[in-house]
């Protein structure tokens, strides 16, 4: 059993709260004390029909406002696996929360409303999901009962969608019919579409390959914290504490710390106080190392023979979080992995159309969800990746000092 | 054309191997926590783990001996004390503390009511839950803590769905749902002003089951009351809530003795049991796989207050 983490990317309209409720409710998820809780909300309660899309329903803040805050998560698991659903919401304004949702994802689902097709909205969703390279889409052509279930219908979204996909260069690909509001192709294949050859919703969503998605050539260890005990017993004990978040590490590996650019051999390597010979992706371990040098927190260990980039100067994809505007020039603080570092947003480049991908000539400032492209200095060299290469070694935050908001996100080119 | 097939060849044999490098979800889990705490150690000068005696608590602090021995804890265990609580699960957590030899620091919410002159509510089941939100924002002050680890999850109730990993309170200890941090990829921001602190989550991706799983295959122990047991219980509009000097018992109370166990350990006078059998860790997997009711919703009379009981809690400050 293994972990899938999924965003479902839709409006309201496009029936993506009722799709998540039916996911929930069909897998049995849902516990009967919920279940009367949302009865008790469901406008409709005298015919009995209970609003699914009331269990994705948040916080009262919301339902007074009519608003969705954020991301919420919701948690479900079939024998074969553990889901965790980042529901963001879909609305133009909210780019910052599917990149926020999207940023963790292995796969997303794009829900496209069978009576419109594909939408200024699918391309929007289907871009952030380009641009922050999740492996895995599932598009989901919802509420066929509305077209007859018309396999016409489906099939020219199809098409359509593919050439969408095509100039994204988005990979692996599933569509499929559905119903939400009927439970038609959700958790059980629905004989509503014959001509449908493909698997049930959860079915695929069970079966889509996620492990090969981890990324077991390019080693990078960031180093969070270092153990020293200094007791008399273990005096000389020094161990690197983090996260594998590629690769693989052996007991003498040649290794080389980024960005001081000291060698030296690891000599140990600890999971949970036990020693093994080696750690990989995603293990959090201790990495002892034959040497006596200086590592510290927000170095990276790497192996010899293969290193990342060590620059201070970066190309970037910035989707702006920040309230306030981001004018070219400010000074904002760039954490990438443990990494932190000062940095300056030297100049905005071109400001990226999310609905066409039409790059549209530098603004003087970038507002809140634009996606800019832009060049960043930061006050010392650092190790990085491209995101397209490596994901968890090329996103970085940008934090105002003087808020200390979270105000961009960051996909190094 | 040998050069391509030996090429190929280890090809084949790297992917094999790398088949065999899978990690299974509580493997997952569990590095994906140890992470987190080690970002606390890493960002913050003085943080604290929340620890209660409840079993998500217990959890945290077997994370946090993963993520850092054999060094010491970088922080102190704290427990805020309503003075209801369970003795089993109070005897437990003193025990657990002198095991690992980490600090604990125990606050009353019975000296704060002494201190600031608070009112304590009144009725049949007159909690401290309420109480223990001053308690506590005094003992961050008190030792200036800049981090709080607790043991919340996702996936117990909405308010908490919504909140992130880092989740930064103001000086108030208040919790601004609008006004949330974007939490991007495994980066934590971590920074605040001075005098706010932030509430750090690292279990916030587990459920239920999967701490119950967690503490099965690493032989984690609990304090006696998550086990079937023998306990005089009051039948109050369905739930089971143990008699105790903590309630106001009426003469038409139905008082009976039950075998029950709890699921989730609060105050005795807010947190009800469950009829069960299960005496071992399997025997309440497998009663918790066959539940229908939630966690909070079988267990906890303080949610059944409102809607939005616990948003209102954590906006002031509770967790």
């Amino acid at each position: 059993m293994d972990i899938l983490r999924f965003i479902t990317a839709g409006s309201v309209d496009d029936g993506k709260s009722t799709m998540i409720g039916r996911l929930l409710y069909d897998s049995k998820s849902i516990m009967i004390d919920q279940l009367e809780a949302i009865e008790k909300q469901s406008k409709n309660k005298e015919d009995g029909i209970i609003d699914l899309a009331l269990l994705t329903d948040g916080l009262r803040a919301e339902r007074e406002q009519g608003i969705t805050i954020d991301v919420a998560y919701k948690y479900f698991s079939t024998p074969k696996r553990k889901f965790i659903i980042a529901d963001a919401p879909g609305h133009t304004q909210y780019t910052r929360n599917m990149v926020t949702g999207a940023s963790n994802s292995d796969l997303a689902i794009i829900l496209v409303d069978a009576r419109n097709g594909v939408v200024e909205q699918t391309r929007r969703h289907s871009i952030i999901t380009s641009l922050l390279n999740i492996p895995h889409v599932v598009v989901a052509i919802n509420k066929m009962d509305l077209v007859n279930n018309s396999e016409d219908v489906y099939n020219n979204i199809v098409i359509d969608y593919e050439a969408v996909a095509t100039s994204l260069g988005l990979k692996d690909i599933t569509y499929i019919p559905i119903s939400a509001i009927n439970g038609d192709n959700i958790v059980e294949k629905s004989p509503v579409f014959p001509w449908y050859e493909g698997e049930s919703l959860l079915h695929i969503l069970e079966n889509v390959e996620v492990a090969n998605d981890i990324n077991y050539t390019d080693a990078r260890f960031p180093v969070q914290y270092v153990i020293r005990p200094q007791t008399d017993a273990l005096h000389d004990y020094r161990g690197y504490a983090g996260k594998v978040v590629s690769g693989i590490y052996k007991v003498g590996d040649k290794i080389i710390v980024q960005p001081s650019g000291l060698e030296s051999t690891i000599s140990a390597i600890e999971i949970g106080g036990k020693e093994v010979a080696e750690a990989f992706a995603p293990q959090s371990v201790v990495l002892h190392v034959s040497d006596d040098i200086d590592i510290s927190r927000g170095d990276v260990i790497v192996q010899k023979d293969n290193q990342p980039s060590v620059e201070n100067e970066l190309d970037v994809l910035l989707c702006w979080m920040g309230n306030k505007p981001l004018i070219p020039g400010n000074k904002y603080l760039l954490q990438i992995n443990s990494r932190l570092t000062r940095a300056v947003v030297k100049e905005i480049e071109y400001k990226l159309d999310v609905n066409t991908l039409l790059k549209e000539p530098a603004p003087e400032q970038a507002a809140l969800n634009d996606i800019v492209k832009v060049k960043i200095k930061t006050a010392s060299p650092i190790p990085f990746d491209s995101y397209k290469k490596l994901r968890v070694n090329g996103g970085a935050i940008l934090i105002d000092e003087t808020s200390n908001v979270t105000v961009g996100a960051c996909m190094i080119q | 054309m040998v050069t391509e097939n030996k090429t190929a060849v280890k090809e084949i044999e790297l992917l094999s191997e790398n088949n065999n490098r899978r990690l299974d979800y509580l493997d997952i889990l569990e590095s994906e926590s140890i992470h987190i705490f080690r970002e606390v150690a890493g960002q913050f000068e003085r943080p604290a783990l929340l620890f209660s005696g409840g079993k998500d608590s217990i959890v945290l602090v077997h994370l946090a001996l993963k993520a850092f021995r054999p060094g010491k804890f970088p922080f102190p265990l704290v427990h805020i004390d309503t003075g209801h609580n369970f003795q089993e699960a109070l005897d437990f957590r003193d025990e657990l503390a002198n095991t690992i030899g980490e600090k604990l620091i125990v606050r009353s919410v019975a000296d704060t009511i002494k201190e600031k002159n608070l009112t304590e509510q009144k009725g049949k089941f007159a909690s401290r839950n309420a109480l223990q939100t001053y308690t506590l924002l005094d003992t961050i002050e008190e030792f200036k803590f800049d981090a709080c680890i607790g043991g919340a999850r996702r996936d117990e109730e909405k308010a908490r769905a919504k909140e992130r990993i880092f989740s930064v309170r103001d000086e108030f200890g208040q919790w601004d749902p609008k006004l949330q941090r974007p939490e991007l990829w495994n980066t934590y921001n971590g920074r605040i002003h001075k005098g706010e602190n932030v509430r750090v989550f690292p279990i916030s991706n587990w459920t239920e089951l999967d701490i119950w799983n967690y503490i099965k295959r690493n032989e984690i122990a609990l304090p006696s009351i998550y086990f079937a047991h023998d306990r005089e219980v009051l039948e109050w509009q369905g739930q089971l809530v143990a008699t105790s000097e903590f309630i106001q018992l009426d003469e038409a109370d139905k008082v009976s003795v039950k075998k029950v166990r709890y699921r989730t350990v609060g105050d005795m006078t807010c947190t009800a049991a469950v009829e069960s059998t299960a005496a071992n860790i399997d025997d309440i997997i497998k009663e918790i796989i066959a539940t229908k009711t939630s966690e909070r919703g079988e267990t906890r009379i303080d949610d059944r207050v409102s809607e939005a009981a616990m948003e209102d809690r954590k906006k002031n400050g509770y967790f």
